[in-house]
């Protein structure tokens, strides 16, 4: 089944993430999701993995999900993936799956893989299973009230990295774990924010198609934990990509590819906008404002941009 | 809360019976987006941003399903032709 | 009657892999963990050699190993997974849910102390440390009662009125890695005996009568968020899944005595002199054949002694030891798990609590063996009985909880 990208024709597709889940106003995790059910090319199986989205779509009785969704625990939404994946195998060669193709996919926070979750991604990675695992990445473990992970950025005020008179703010920087997955040497590894929306959904369905694992990091805006304004988190994520912290590629076996918004600021690097940017609207990122931690703003500067020079290198379409 | 069942009556497993659709969460909102639907273009950015699936559109034009936004204003912020105003509900 | 069976020298775990070959398993996730190492080990091979049609995922952890048995079983496969000790330790959140999901898993735990210090000898300790998590629990006295248990395992488990997962405990290197002649069924008769994993039908508002698995045309929610409305509600319905496996497990016993020529007691207990019995033991897996063989020679010399054998210790069978040994009047508890803090061992506590109600009740007390594989050997249950009997004659216990085996 082909893919549209024009926006009355996916407005026809049934509605696979029901109104009425309790996730916050304006919270980019139920914009991606959204955006990449809307890349589904038939029936699905989703895992999700303890979290805000898990906690706040199925709160008993009520489930906003028309599509079979399995929950057990906040580490091991790869392990499970791994699990249906292959017994689905074992079905069908016993003639008892009546699914020609089904897609799996792990919806997982920064919380269940940067960290606890790291050790299934890496082993399902290794085993090469079948399936697309959607990393929402709101850089902080916001369900139990926004203590830092492995994906909180350097110099942000989580409750756990409070913005304190001697340390202000996370000391260390975001874990590459894009980088991690294409080091796993998986078919598919893409960045996305749900404000590229076309992107997000084309790099979902490539994701969904690839054989083998394939991994999506999506940039996922959290007016709560960043101290936002709730209608700001589509702008948010549209300065994560112009400042070039958060930029948009795929790779695809091995072979890197700079997409969308930052395939036309690699061509006009005039477009780059500095750090400050992407950290003045947030509450999160206030304290780096003051005098005494103005070096920190340099820093991450100094990071995004030696991020991004080796992203240059590496991107072959530029 | 729903009308509380005994464990006789629920489905075993902890399986939902319910769908969210009965979850109204339309009464979260301060503000309630407005559109004026003569500037509206029906370009859908509303829809494909709105974190709750409260827009609709049912070929012919947008409208807002009240009975679920949270009035996030997204809507209103994104809206290419500024055709949506957030009113104080 | 019973059907003609082929005889194979084979160690427990070597028993328990040939059971799940012939069991139509789906899936197998494992990872391995001495004294549970063969059973993924001769698995494999048959994996390999194409003599079964199972999906065999070596994953990396035994959280992965349960999770991912999980994952399969919630789309309608049957799964299987082996461990012991703190494999078992690790993948403990899982086995919670593993139960609450009612998800008919059947997992062998080898049973192995748990660390530390590390130590990989037999100890009950780790199945006895999730004894609360709603999984039916069945403890092997020997090899060919793992072969055969495993079988009946799906069939319990996968029970309509059931749907829990059992744990099958064979003792580690006492029996895991020694050789018995075990009797197999035929591929035939087994295949027979357990079928294939049909799975249950649930009923939602929203879907109707639909089977409870995660199938895109019925999309069901499995693992949702409760809050203090509803848990204690689903505990109740897991509680209940316990008492409704209590005829399975017997009716099973029966079934499989009919084409085996093999019972296990009642499924429950198996009792040796009981029935003129002053004194008596209850105790758990392999130590139960050392037992039974002192009081045999007890017995030869005229002293009325018994023992339980307890099979399965979840759901606990107390109305059925109760019935055995309500006559007896001094009773020893051999549990092979320490009782820290507590007032007593687990088998030990449940066995005193029913029969606390008892108008003559017995005399009660606990024996704590062989932790870390310390060898429980004749001249120690001799002394275990002797104990018993001077109890009986003076009717004085001066310590309740004793450790035998242990160097004071």
């Amino acid at each position: 089944m082909s893919l549209s990208l024009n926006l009355r024709e996916l407005a026809k597709k049934p509605k696979l993430l029901l109104p009425g889940h309790r996730l916050c106003a304006g919270c980019g995790a139920s914009i991606i999701v959204r955006q990449v059910l809307l890349a589904s090319r038939g029936p699905v199986i989703l895992v999700n993995a303890t979290g805000c989205l898990e906690v706040a779509t199925t709160i008993y009785p009520y489930t906003s999900w028309k599509v079979p969704w399995i929950h057990v625990a906040f580490e091991n939404a790869a392990a499970v993936a791994s699990g249906i994946e292959s017994a689905i195998k074992a079905l069908k060669r016993r003639n008892a799956y009546k699914h020609d193709q089904v897609d799996i996919i792990a919806f997982a926070g920064d919380g269940g893989t940067y960290d606890i979750g790291i050790q299934a991604l890496s082993g399902a990675f290794e085993r090469g299973h079948d399936f697309l695992y959607v990393l929402y990445d709101n850089e902080a473990y916001m369900n139990t009230g926004i203590q830092r992970s492995g994906g909180t950025p350097r110099g942000a005020a989580t409750t756990t990295t409070p913005a304190g008179t001697v340390i202000p703010g996370k000391a260390e920087h975001k874990k590459p774990i894009a980088d991690i997955a294409v080091a796993h040497k998986i078919p598919y590894v893409a960045t996305a924010t749900p404000a590229h929306w076309a992107d997000l959904i084309r790099k979902a369905r490539k994701g969904m198609e690839v054989k083998g694992p394939a991994f999506m990091h999506t940039f996922s805006p959290c007016p709560r934990g960043w101290r936002l304004p709730p209608e700001q988190t589509i702008k948010i994520a549209k300065l994560a990509v112009d400042t070039c912290y958060f930029p948009l590629w795929e790779c695809e076996n091995g072979h890197w590819r700079l997409t969308d918004r930052s395939l036309a600021i690699a061509k006009n690097p005039k477009l780059k906008k500095p750090i400050e940017e992407f950290l003045k609207p947030q509450g999160r990122f206030r304290h780096l404002f003051k005098p005494e931690n103005k070096h920190i703003i340099k820093e991450l500067q100094e990071h995004v941009d030696a991020v991004w020079e080796d992203l240059l290198k590496r991107c072959e379409n530029i | 809360m729903s009308e509380l069942k005994s464990w006789r009556e629920v489905p075993i497993a902890g399986v939902c019976w319910k769908l969210s659709t009965e979850f109204k969460t339309g009464d979260w909102r301060t503000f309630r987006p407005v559109i004026d639907q003569e500037k509206c273009v029906k370009c859908l950015t509303c829809w494909i941003y709105c974190p709750d699936g409260a827009v609709e559109w049912n070929g012919e034009r947008v409208d807002i399903n009240y009975e679920y936004c949270k009035g996030c204003g997204i809507c209103a912020n994104e809206c290419p032709v500024k055709a949506i105003k957030m009113v104080l509900e | 009657m019973a059907t003609e069976q082929r005889v194979m020298a084979l160690n427990g775990d070597e028993a328990v892999a040939w059971a799940v070959k012939q069991c139509n398993v789906d899936f197998v996730a494992a990872y391995p963990i001495t004294p549970q190492t063969l059973i993924v080990e001769r698995f494999s091979e048959f994996v390999a050699n194409g003599e079964v049609k199972t999906e065999f995922v070596a994953v990396e952890s035994e959280h992965s190993a349960l999770s991912a048995c999980i994952g399969a079983a919630a789309v309608g496969a049957r799964a299987f997974t082996a461990t012991a000790a703190n494999g078992l330790a690790l993948m403990w959140e899982i086995v919670y849910i593993a139960s609450s999901l009612r998800l008919p898993i059947v997992m062998a735990i080898v049973n192995r102390a748990l660390s530390g210090p590390i130590c990989i000898h037999c100890d009950h300790g780790d199945s006895m440390g999730c004894r609360d998590a709603g999984w039916i629990q069945i403890y092997c006295e020997d090899s060919q009662e793992v072969y055969d248990t495993i079988i009946q395992a799906f069939r319990i488990g996968e029970h309509p009125k059931v749907q829990l997962p059992v744990m099958v405990m064979l003792d580690g290197f006492v029996l895991s890695h020694t050789l018995q002649n075990v009797s197999l069924l035929p591929d035939e008769v087994v295949r027979q005996f357990v079928g294939y994993r049909k799975p249950v039908e649930i009923e939602v508002p929203y879907l109707g009568k639909v089977p409870m698995i995660l199938d895109p045309d019925n999309p069901l929610t499995f693992g949702p968020l409760d809050l203090y409305d509803y848990y204690f509600e689903h505990k109740m319905q897991q509680h209940e899944a316990m008492k409704n496996a209590r005829p399975v497990i017997k009716q099973v016993n029966e079934e499989y005595y009919k084409i085996s020529g093999r019972k296990y007691g009642d499924g429950f207990i198996d009792c040796y002199g009981v029935e003129d019995a002053d004194v008596a033991t209850i105790v758990l897996g392999s130590t139960a054949g050392t037992v039974r063989s002192v009081v045999k020679k007890l017995r030869e010399k005229g002293y009325k002694v018994g023992v339980v054998r307890l099979r399965t210790f979840r759901p606990f069978p107390a109305e059925e030891i109760i019935e055995a040994l309500k006559h007896v009047k001094v009773i020893g508890v051999l549990d092979r798990s320490g009782p820290f803090g507590g007032f007593g061992a687990p088998v030990f506590l449940e066995t005193r609590a029913a029969f606390y109600d008892q108008a003559d009740r017995p005399i009660i007390v606990n024996y704590v063996y062989g932790l870390g594989g310390r060898d429980m050997h004749p001249g120690l249950i001799k002394q275990v009985y002797d104990d018993l009997l001077k109890i009986l004659e003076t009717r004085r216990v001066e310590r309740i909880v004793k450790f035998i085996g242990v160097r004071e």
